[in-house]
């Protein structure tokens, strides 16, 4: 199988992540649960991996690195914990529904959000987030780069219009984390949410959120830490106060080592090579008949991710095909980010989507491209 | 039971407070480890760093210049 679906999730992990969890499946207990050897070195892990995410994001404090199970619980902690009746929110139409959902539910309690709409190519103009501001906006809620079409968010004139104002400024990394630098500090980012299985390479289940100063955001969950057991209420200290329940240690052990390796690859390495195979593929679509490609190639940063359509087939076909005929894997269809498919104007057909990681190759991405002339012709 | 000795015994209000002082004190070689926290001193975190009483001040300072918080200090005999 050609995996090109990484955006979803990285199919291909570095072998030390695999590693770390079998290794910690065979000798951790419960971090922050006792201080036997056992439950010690699951919290010296948490904490290592608390400690790396913090310096590959710029985040002020390993104590303000918070583990979830992905970005969606992240992003719902942020959201849900941070606004009161009568805020408003400005965010975006390059939105996942990760973000959307909550943001359509705060509307029951009185929370507002104003969208910045996105073109054609998927692209926002940055003045409109200043259109947008009133005097009840409280924050700014975007995605780093976009699922659907890889576009790229300026998050550091993002950050500086926010910190301008006086607003939060929160980020979708989805898509980013662990590919792209982001510097928490430089962009002005007060909470990053992030999930470990798509740029991390690191398992599913493990994502989190990392907080730049003392926001007070309110607990999604509630329940066990390990600390101050006989209080009615959550901790108030981070990371406990966000943090109910066992940990994934496991996997976290496994992001960790994953960690590790895009610090020893060297991130600029990783994103140069998405990157490179990314355009390789977009160059050669976009040069064959019948392709309509979505985004915005015009040469800024991007995601390594390239969405196309066939003529007026449906997107399910052309993915199915793929994958049945040449054994390619993509993502087809609907992108959980239906703003943006109403942007693109591709509500009805869908698109398929190719996103690259960096355990692919340039043969692969010429056997998808042979693949594609192929089943172009009518 | 072990013979009891006086330590040092400090309490943190989270578990990675108590990591961040492990570690601090293995990278400037200031001696101790790990307990459960004893029941006599505080419920607040699970974990206590134990060192030996005549750390108590070094042990204070290196804490004070890292900006690790921690719940409380406390001297006993264990």
């Amino acid at each position: 199988m050609i995996y090109f679906d990484n955006a979803a999730t990285t199919l291909h992990k570095p072998p030390c992540v695999i590693e770390a969890v079998t290794n910690a499946m065979t000798s951790m207990g419960n971090s922050g649960r006792a201080a036997h050897g056992g439950a010690l070195e699951a919290s010296r892990t948490v904490y290592c991996a608390r400690e790396a995410l913090a310096r590959l994001f710029g985040c002020r404090r390993a104590d303000h690195v918070v583990f979830t199970a992905n970005a969606t619980e992240a992003l719902n902690i942020a959201l849900f914990g941070l606004f009161s009746a009568g805020d408003r929110i400005i965010s975006t139409d390059c939105e996942h529904n990760s973000v959307l959902r909550p943001l359509y539910a705060l509307e029951k309690q009185g929370i507002h959000t104003d969208f910045v709409p996105a073109d054609g190519k998927g692209c926002v103009d940055y003045d409109d987030f200043a259109r947008l501001l009133r005097p009840e906006t409280r924050a700014v809620v975007a995605a780093h780069a976009s699922n659907l079409t890889g576009n790229v968010t300026d998050l550091a004139r993002i950050g500086a219009f926010a910190h301008r104002h006086g607003l939060l400024l929160i980020v979708d990394a989805s898509q980013t984390a662990g590919s792209l630098p982001i510097d928490m500090e430089r962009m002005n980012i007060d909470v990053l949410c992030f999930t470990g299985h798509k740029s991390l390479m690191g398992p599913q289940g493990t994502g989190g959120l990392c907080i730049g100063g003392d926001l007070d955001i309110r607990p999604l969950k509630t329940g066990g830490t390990g600390v101050q057991s006989y209080l009615p209420q959550q901790p108030r200290e981070l990371p406990a106060h966000l943090e109910a329940g066992t940990l994934n240690a496991h996997g976290i052990a496994g992001l960790l080592a994953a960690v590790e390796f895009i610090g020893q690859t060297g991130l600029e390495t990783i994103h140069a090579h998405e990157a490179a195979l990314a355009r390789r593929f977009y160059e050669g679509v976009s040069a064959m008949d019948g392709y309509t490609v979505y985004g915005d190639f015009s040469g800024g940063e991007r995601a390594p991710i390239v969405t196309l359509n066939l003529r007026d087939v449906p997107s399910s076909e052309l993915g199915d095909a793929l994958f049945d005929e040449y054994g390619i894997a993509t993502r087809a269809g609907a992108h959980c980010a239906p703003r943006m498919h109403r942007a693109l104007g591709t509500v009805e057909q869908g698109a398929v989507r190719f996103s690259f990681g960096y355990f692919n190759t340039f043969d692969e991405v010429d056997a998808a491209l042979a693949a594609l002339k192929e089943l172009s012709v009518e | 039971m072990r013979e009891k000795t006086p330590r040092v015994v400090i309490t943190f209000h989270t578990t990675a407070e108590a990591m961040a002082t492990e570690k601090l004190c293995q990278s400037k070689a200031l001696d101790g480890r790990l307990i459960s926290a004893p029941r006599a001193l505080s419920a607040d975190c699970g974990i206590a760093w134990s060192a030996p009483l005549a750390l108590r001040q070094a042990l204070q300072i290196a804490l004070g210049e890292s900006g690790i918080e921690y719940e409380g200090i406390y001297e006993l005999l264990l």
